[in-house]
């Protein structure tokens, strides 16, 4: 139990501090998470709106095997990514490895599926209700599916959100293509692992803490705009 | 497409660009390193030495030695610094690294649980401890991740005679993980452990932990410094990392090593030749 307390006092003396080592993690965790959350929407969203308003062949397959992909384990994306980027790899070129940009790549891959699949059954549903209404208004599918991704924008906040939690979240990803450098690639996951490693759980468990209240103070902004957004348009 | 979609999309863009992490513009190299040397703190106290010298930049990737040999071998780092000798002038030979250097040495030691079950306490001959720990079938975690100290580990074990490969997952427990993660499975379930001293000294979680067997020669960890081969590379930085390895065997890194310490204690003591 004294560990648990300690954890918390160590949290607490860190945000109190203001420790500037502690601000760095915190705003590349952000950066990254926010740039594959970005990336992973803009395409995701309208790939799940697609596959839900069109009918084509190898659709069933498609949507099984994106449902599939939300499983895909972190550390296996941060391999094949490693792989890509290595210099010995195809697209070592690059020399993106150990980079930021390296982990927004790899976080993106991860939580896509997530966001496509995701919004892909949102869109269907809300496709299944407004059918008629669309055709008989002379919808086609690119437009119906921009009207129904609109439609349903309250509900994709929280895929999408769902897409941030894992990506802030996971470690086996970044640790393998940021490498854990200090001050370079160092985010919050890798920093907790680091701090297990070195047997400083109280810290380890207090950093956890950190994460845990700003995810949460993210979902709690986002639960706030889209309270004050339904209440003014409906 | 309206003129809101296209606001809507300049706001995506600049947010992007806001976000995504720009790289860094100054002079750095990547070094492959052990866990030891940065989880001791080692790298923090002798880098903004040299980065102040030279800014000169050092990036360090912190692995198992037989995982940073392949960033090496890859080409995804421009220096390698670990401990396994044998491994390390294997890898020269085999044409990916050149230059290898004495750097600098400290030693292993059997850590085990203070009541010692095995009772192999006090005594200075690694051999006995192991071929004790072994009869008493008392629990003992191994890295299993190709690092330096698991090679170690594993040349002890030959040394003395014990198979180990015949009694895994009994006692003799694989745990395929860096020395930190293995000191701290060794202390949830009271086993013995191989560790290098620079990550025990730095270790907080030690519970019943505690120093079992040191200073028997043969627990000797000397580490060493290569450049990976620009022939195979070509964009290693030469020059930088070349600036990287002069200076750690200059006096003047030499002397940063040495001056390392934890509690009082010298973690590594620097014996480079000139």
């Amino acid at each position: 139990m004294s560990e648990i307390t300690q954890a918390f006092a160590a949290a607490a003396a860190m945000i109190a501090g203001l420790d500037a080592k502690l601000v760095e993690i915190v705003t590349l965790s952000l950066r990254v998470s926010l740039a594959a959350v970005l990336i992973a929407s803009v395409i995701g969203l309208p790939l799940g709106a697609a596959v839900a308003v069109n009918r084509f062949a190898g659709r069933r397959p498609l949507i099984v095997v994106l449902n599939a992909l939300m499983g895909l384990p972190p550390v296996v994306v941060g391999l094949v990514v490693y792989l890509m980027l290595s210099r010995a790899g195809p697209l070592g070129e690059l020399g993106i490895l150990f980079t930021p940009a390296a982990m927004v790549v790899a976080q993106t891959i991860l939580i896509l599926p997530i966001v496509a699949a995701l919004s892909r059954q949102v869109v269907e549903d809300a496709w299944e209700e407004y059918r008629e209404q669309l055709r008989s208004l002379g919808a086609g599918p690119a437009q119906s599916a921009v009207t129904l991704l609109w439609d349903t924008r309250y509900s994709l906040v929280t895929i999408v959100l769902a897409g941030f939690g894992r990506a802030a979240a996971e470690v086996g990803a970044v640790m393998i293509v940021g490498g854990n450098i200090d001050g370079v690639t160092r985010v919050m996951t890798t920093a907790i692992a680091l701090e297990t490693s070195k047997g400083d759980l109280p810290l380890a468990l207090g950093l956890g803490v950190i994460l845990l209240a700003l995810v949460l103070a993210l979902n709690a902004a986002a639960y706030w705009v889209k309270e004050a957004a339904q209440r003014r348009l409906g | 497409m309206g003129l809101r979609h296209a606001a809507w999309a300049a706001v995506l863009v600049a947010a992007l660009g806001a976000a995504v992490p720009g790289a860094h513009a100054q002079k750095y190299i990547t070094v492959a390193s052990t866990t030891s040397t940065e989880q001791s703190g080692l790298f923090r106290h002798i880098l903004p030495l040299f980065h102040s010298e030279t800014g000169i930049e050092v990036r360090v990737v912190a692995l198992g030695t037989g995982q940073a040999l392949d960033l090496g071998r890859r080409g995804d780092a421009d220096v390698v610094l670990v401990h396994d000798r044998a491994a390390e002038e294997r890898f020269v030979e085999q044409g990916y690294a050149i230059g290898r250097k004495d750097l600098m040495y400290n030693d292993f030691i059997l850590v085990g649980p203070k009541r010692d079950p095995a009772r192999v306490g006090g005594g200075k001959d690694i051999m006995t401890a192991l071929r004790a720990i072994s009869a008493a079938r008392a629990p003992f975690v191994s890295r299993g991740d190709r690092s330096g100290t698991h090679a170690a580990e594993l040349r002890f074990w030959k040394l003395a005679g014990v198979d180990v490969a015949a009694s895994g997952g009994t006692w003799y427990r694989e745990t395929g993980s860096g020395m930190g993660p293995a000191l701290n499975t060794a202390s949830a379930m009271n086993a013995y452990v191989l560790s290098d001293r620079a990550t025990w000294l730095s270790f907080k979680n030690r519970g019943e932990l505690a120093i079992v067997v040191e200073g028997d020669p043969r627990l000797y960890n000397q580490y060493g410094v290569m450049l990976v081969e620009p022939a195979r590379h070509a964009h290693v930085k030469r020059e930088l990392a070349e600036t990287f390895i002069a200076w750690l065997v200059s006096p003047a890194g030499q002397k940063a090593i040495a001056s390392y310490r934890i509690g009082g204690e010298q973690l590594f003591f620097p014996n480079a030749k000139p």
